[in-house]
């Protein structure tokens, strides 16, 4: 029962108080480059918590054999398999995500999150906790982009995943989906993610 | 002569138009953590852009004469990204020997140029965009250029917001990428030019 709960404590940590993209400000790439609609956000998302879950548990399994000095190149054989594949089923099924998408899918491989976690929690911890923590980082990383990707689509195309929100007579703010605009909409998401927990520790510290 | 004139626009869209960081989002992450002080952006940036000519070089070769003689492109990835690694780890020995100084100044970050998506993004931009040998060096060469551009600019940015008094959550990160925002609608008025 404890070890459950930890494992669901392990997920969570990885959505809200280590969330990659707004806490950790790991893989701001992709955070920035696709997510100029909401749907590209979340396939994004998916390929990557993908890619780190199975990482994770295939480092993890391998910890105690990979020698300490060849440990990054080994964990990036591992990762880039699992890209491999993301990539061949990518482009097998789901080709006009991949050409949305495009070089950020090989990308992937070089996605901080994926080796920043391979490196400060697989090798250190068993494999159902590696797991867990690659599907709790993967689903805080896929969150937060959807997110940033809903918002950036809602101003500059006036639509959530393809559906018109906006009023016909809405004049949509194409510099949104420009790379500035991503830059914008990212930077202000963190400060206001930074003013929640802010509030929110100051509250914890006074009832202390 | 139109063919000198080809290529001195590519180098100027490299650097300016097509810059890596403002307008195809490669590299944002050193972008963003070495971008505190004027100095060691400009050695991180050095070092990015000497990585990346060579591992345009490298991987390019690789790809033409070793993977499609085998006809196993499928391993474009997983063979770039080693190389990569390979050329990060042989600069890091060379920079520990020679210059220590600048070795601790990049710190974390050497290592980390090997997930530079800058790097791999310029070697599999070379492949997909189909471009011959010599303007896949100039691809490395400024884009590498570019990005040591941008993340100086960032850099003196930074060191004057640092005695600014600013909101508390917008300390750091958010008000990085804010003024990042700026200057890339700066970049865009180069839009012109190429």
């Amino acid at each position: 029962m404890a070890k459950k709960k930890s494992l669901g404590a392990i997920v969570k940590n990885g959505l809200l108080s280590e969330n990659p993209t707004f806490r950790l400000v790991l893989g701001t790439c992709p955070t920035l480059a696709v997510t100029t609609s909401a749907l590209n956000g979340i396939g994004m998302g998916l390929a990557a918590t993908f890619v780190l879950i199975f990482s994770n548990l295939i480092v993890s399994l391998l910890r105690k054999f990979i020698p300490d000095n060849v440990r990054i190149p080994s964990f990036i054989v591992i990762i880039s398999t699992f890209v491999t594949i993301v990539e061949l089923v990518m482009k097998a099924f789901f080709p006009a995500l991949n050409s949305a998408l495009g070089v950020f899918i090989p990308l992937i491989v070089v996605n901080c999150i994926i080796l920043a976690r391979a490196e400060a929690f697989a090798s250190k911890n068993g494999p159902l906790a590696s797991a867990a923590d690659g599907l709790g980082m993967g689903l805080g990383f896929t969150c937060a982009i959807t997110l940033i990707g809903s918002v950036r689509e809602l101003i500059g195309n006036g639509s959530i995943f393809g559906f018109q929100i906006m009023p016909a007579g809405y004049e949509s703010m194409l510099l949104i989906l420009m790379p500035a605009g991503g830059f914008l909409i990212f930077g202000l998401a963190l400060g206001i993610f930074n003013a929640i927990t802010m509030k929110k520790e100051g509250k914890e510290g006074a009832n202390a | 002569m139109s063919n000198v004139t080809n290529i001195l626009l590519f180098m100027v869209s490299c650097v300016l138009t097509h810059n890596f960081i403002f307008s195809r989002f490669l590299g944002c992450c050193p972008f963003l953590g070495v971008s505190k002080k004027v100095n060691t952006a400009a050695s991180m940036g050095l070092a990015v852009t000497l990585v990346m000519t060579m591992a345009s070089l490298i991987t390019w070769c690789i790809y033409h004469f070793i993977l499609i003689p085998l006809d196993v492109m499928y391993l474009q990835t997983c063979t770039f990204i080693l190389v990569i690694a390979a050329l990060v780890q042989v600069i890091e020995m060379f920079l520990k020997k020679t210059s220590p100084g600048l070795y601790k100044a990049l710190g974390i970050y050497l290592p980390l140029i090997t997930t530079n998506c800058a790097v791999l993004g310029v070697a599999v931009l070379n492949i997909t965009e189909e471009l011959n040998l010599g303007y896949a060096i100039l691809n490395g060469l400024f884009g590498g250029l570019g990005f040591m551009l941008a993340i100086v600019l960032m850099a003196g940015v930074r060191e004057r917001l640092e005695t600014s008094k600013i909101p508390e959550p917008l300390k750091g990160f958010p008000l990085s990428l804010i003024s990042a925002s700026l200057m890339a609608v700066a970049f865009m008025g180069f839009g012109g030019l190429a």
